[in-house]
């Protein structure tokens, strides 16, 4: 590879790529697999469909870490293009929760819908406790908000055994949630096939585990790149997407809390006919 | 120039692929453009050849064809979903959004370039699963709205909706990626001294409908998963039975579906701003009121999608409320309408066909938005409401006035793209065609909707069979317009003469017109300067020129 000196602007102008195809042949395993699978085909199609997702994940992120790490390609304005994306990505996700917001607030509040259930949660409906384990998991959230800031600073000052532990601490309390969800799920008195309430409770609460899931792997791609010495203190565009990613996580968690967990359970009485 | 010469050596900005990796593999905005004209080329054949078998089906009362009512609703619906993912979005942001704000902001490419490949091929991948939704079972005869129940598993028990919910999965997460992509290009790569105030118009309506992409595809991406859900995992969130409510889904379609026609229209209203400033010679009358106008329309989008409910019980507040809104939006509309006429207004007026188009686009926007006025009105939607009237409006106000914004689009910059131009001859022929057609196929359906025609029914009383003909007839004379459209771009690329590198003249005056036809594989490497007072529009002179 040439110099670059014969360049005039600042943009990174990126090689042609594999990954897009692939990545799109992958999503389109997964959609004809999923149909099969859920109208009684076999699972293969739709777990080679992600294998393949999983592939081209780490080729075309692998090829970005890459060209960040050649020194010249990530200008200060590519990096500042790449922040302003990240943004844009996480808006977008937002008004993906925000549908299923809707969905909740439609089922569960008459004065915004004639139609919603007077009482919520609805007759039947044991809720969670709020206040339990529910409570538990927003205290390792906000936590895991504060660890990835205190890495963030080691990231400026550029201590890198400080970036290191506190991007792994972040992670691991990510997957800490994630466990004590699964063990929640585990235990719900109500199941998904069960109304309103828990298609509402399980879709949103879901997704929003898995979005845990997609930022905790994300940090701790961070975490082994922090130990590369990827992150410098002018450069680490990858570790403050993680955060950003990881904040909104945090915030959309302390909407479903409040929302969900505590203010849906307050309409709660015990169990019908008592 | 220096934009033909300076590729050739340093790194792999100057790496000129060849063969097929060129295209499957392509970080080139105006390669990816290409191919998203291309595939809009091919969905409009499709769904062309759809609304001419709705059209031959409702020529005369009873049923011609369609022994099986449910095909004739699948080919409905497919025709509404082809038309809009697959022919007007790749086409007017895929295609001429890729090719053209790169080179109007004097960028050296988008800010994402795989990402950008990857879009493209996601929109691919839905249309593939689109046309096949057709062919799965009995098929989505479910309308583009997918309203449940109709569209649940108890009406639509076999795969053919799964197939449609994970079409409009894969080509909306492309437009998503496509809309990030274009918005951080335009906020982050204008050369210097092209401030969002001197960006030609064709770049804000794209920036402004990337942001509606950017917020609305997700809420339809969260209806359609549960859609989905309640298809296939027994959930209840549109079925009443267990305590759900079948409007919820048409709260979430409207609150995407409505800001997806501004998606649609505003890349439009981009166009028809570039196309009448060259042809007038001018630059665009109140050029500030013309982006912030977009701006109002985009927002106002926002806030108005009950008025595609107003039947649906929602209650008498609600309608109020939506009526008063759904009107709002005249004002911002009625600023671009009078714009475009005081932008003609002492103009030395040049009739090639991109503005023929274009003042073919005026007459039939300014009917379909007079009559969406009308419909706009909660009292007089109650009965016009699933009528031939709503189908009269709404192609005239988005489905032709976006094509004939996008035939406009064509015949301006296929120079530029191809290096070869088009036929005058040819093109004012296949103008006259296309508009005499559609308004002969579209007007007379005001007529048969007050008359209380029902849309979405392969058949209709005796009473309807005249104006039926007389549409039928005019969708025959836009088959011929279609076809030949196709002819010429064949004859522009067999027989079309060597394009220069402006050949509209001293009205062409943004940076895509300062670079060689075909535009080379990369322009702007040498990013060009833009002077003050130049605001994209106005004179070239000095204003704007490449850097040293």
């Amino acid at each position: 590879m040439a110099t670059h000196t014969t360049k005039s602007h600042p943009f990174h102008m990126v090689d042609p790529s594999p990954w897009p195809i692939v990545a799109t042949i992958a999503a389109f395993t997964i959609a004809t697999g999923g149909i099969w699978f859920m109208h009684g085909g076999p699972p293969w199609i739709l777990i080679a469909g992600f294998a393949v997702l999983i592939v081209s994940f780490f080729g075309w992120w692998r090829d970005v870490v890459n060209e960040a790490q050649s020194g010249h390609n990530h200008t200060s304005v590519v990096q500042h293009g790449l922040r302003v994306g990240v943004l844009l990505f996480i808006a977008s996700e937002v008004m993906f929760f925000f549908a299923f917001f809707w969905a909740y607030f439609n089922a569960s509040v008459p004065l915004i819908n004639s139609a919603a259930h007077t009482t919520w949660p609805p007759e039947g409906i044991t809720p969670f406790h709020a206040w339990g384990l529910p409570f538990l998991n927003t205290l390792i959230l906000l936590t895991s908000g504060a660890t990835v800031t205190v890495a963030h600073h080691a990231v400026r000052l550029n201590d890198r055994e400080k970036m290191v532990f506190w991007i792994g601490a972040t992670a691991v309390l990510g997957f800490l949630f994630l466990g004590l969800q699964a063990f929640e799920y585990h235990h719900a008195a109500f199941g998904l096939t069960g109304g309103i309430y828990p298609s509402t409770f399980f879709l949103a609460t879901g997704f929003h585990g898995f979005h845990v899931f997609v930022g905790a792997a994300f940090l701790t791609v961070c975490f082994f790149r922090a130990r590369a010495g990827h992150f410098t203190p002018n450069q680490h565009v990858g570790f403050e997407a993680a955060a950003w990613y990881w904040h909104f996580v945090d915030v959309v968690w302390l909407f479903l809390f409040v929302c969900i967990y505590w203010w849906g359970s307050a309409g709660y009485h015990g169990p019908a006919g008592h | 120039m220096a934009y033909a010469t300076t590729a050739g050596h340093g790194e792999h900005d100057d790496h000129h692929p060849t063969g097929w990796r060129r295209w499957i593999y392509s970080t080139n905005h105006k390669d990816i453009g290409t191919m998203y004209i291309i595939l809009s080329l091919v969905a409009a054949l499709i769904g062309g050849v759809m609304s001419w078998m709705i059209r031959l089906e409702l020529a005369e009362p009873g049923i011609q064809f369609f022994d099986n009512t449910q095909f004739y609703n699948v080919l409905v619906t497919a025709h509404g979903f082809l038309m809009v993912f697959f022919v007007v979005m790749p086409a007017m942001i895929g295609g001429f959004g890729n090719w053209f704000v790169p080179l109007m902001i004097g960028a050296p490419d988008m800010a994402f370039p795989r990402m950008n490949n990857i879009s493209f091929w996601l929109t691919a991948a839905g249309l593939t699963l689109l046309v096949s939704s057709a062919f799965v079972g009995e098929g989505p005869g479910t309308g583009w709205t997918v309203y449940p129940p109709l569209s649940s598993i108890a009406y639509h028990p076999g795969a053919a909706v799964d197939f449609g919910i994970l079409a409009l999965h894969l080509a909306g997460a492309g437009s998503i990626l496509g809309a990030i992509n274009l918005i951080v290009t335009v906020f982050n790569m204008r050369a210097p001294g092209m401030t969002l105030h001197r960006m030609p118009l064709f770049v804000w309506a794209i920036l402004v409908t990337a942001f509606l992409l950017l917020l609305a595809l997700p809420v339809l991406a969260g209806a359609l998963t549960m859609l989905l859900t309640d298809r296939n995992f027994g959930t209840s969130f549109y079925a009443v039975s267990g305590g759900g409510d079948p409007l919820l889904w048409q709260h979430l379609f409207w609150f995407f579906g409505h800001p997806e026609v501004y998606i649609i229209i505003l890349p439009a209203f981009g166009i028809i701003s570039q196309i009448i400033s060259t042809f007038s010679k001018k630059p665009v009358f109140g050029y500030l009121g013309m982006a912030y106008a977009m701006c109002a329309i985009g927002f106002v989008g926002f806030i108005v999608w009950a008025h595609h409910m107003y039947t649906s019980g929602i209650g008498t507040n609600a309608r109020a409320y939506f009526t008063v809104a759904t009107m709002i939006i005249a004002v911002p509309t009625g600023i671009k309408i009078f714009s475009w006429l005081a932008t003609m207004w002492g103009g030395s007026i040049d009739f090639k066909a991109p503005m023929m188009f274009a003042l073919g686009f005026l007459w039939l926007f300014v009917i379909g938005g007079v009559t969406g006025v009308v419909l706009a009105n909660a009292g007089i939607d109650f009965v016009m409401h699933d009528t031939y009237y709503v189908v009269a409006h709404f192609h005239y106000v988005m489905a032709i006035a976006a094509i004939f914004a996008m035939f406009g689009a064509y015949y301006y910059w296929i120079g530029k793209m191809s290096g070869r131009q088009y036929s005058e001859r040819l093109a004012q022929i296949q103008f006259w065609i296309f508009f005499i057609g559609v308004n002969v196929l579209f007007f007379p359906q005001h007529f048969l909707g007050l008359g209380g025609m029902p849309r979405r029914i392969p058949d209709y009383p005796d009473a309807f069979a005249g104006w039926n003909m007389v549409s039928s007839v005019g969708a025959a004379i836009t088959m011929v317009g279609t076809l030949m459209f196709y002819y010429i771009i064949w004859h522009t690329f067999r027989y079309g003469k060597t394009a220069e590198a402006n050949p509209w003249g001293e009205g062409a005056t943004t940076l895509e017109w300062t670079v060689p036809s075909p535009a080379p594989f990369h322009t702007h490497e040498e990013l060009p300067v833009i002077g003050a007072g130049d605001h994209g529009h106005g004179p070239l002179h000095g204003g704007v020129q490449p850097a040293e």
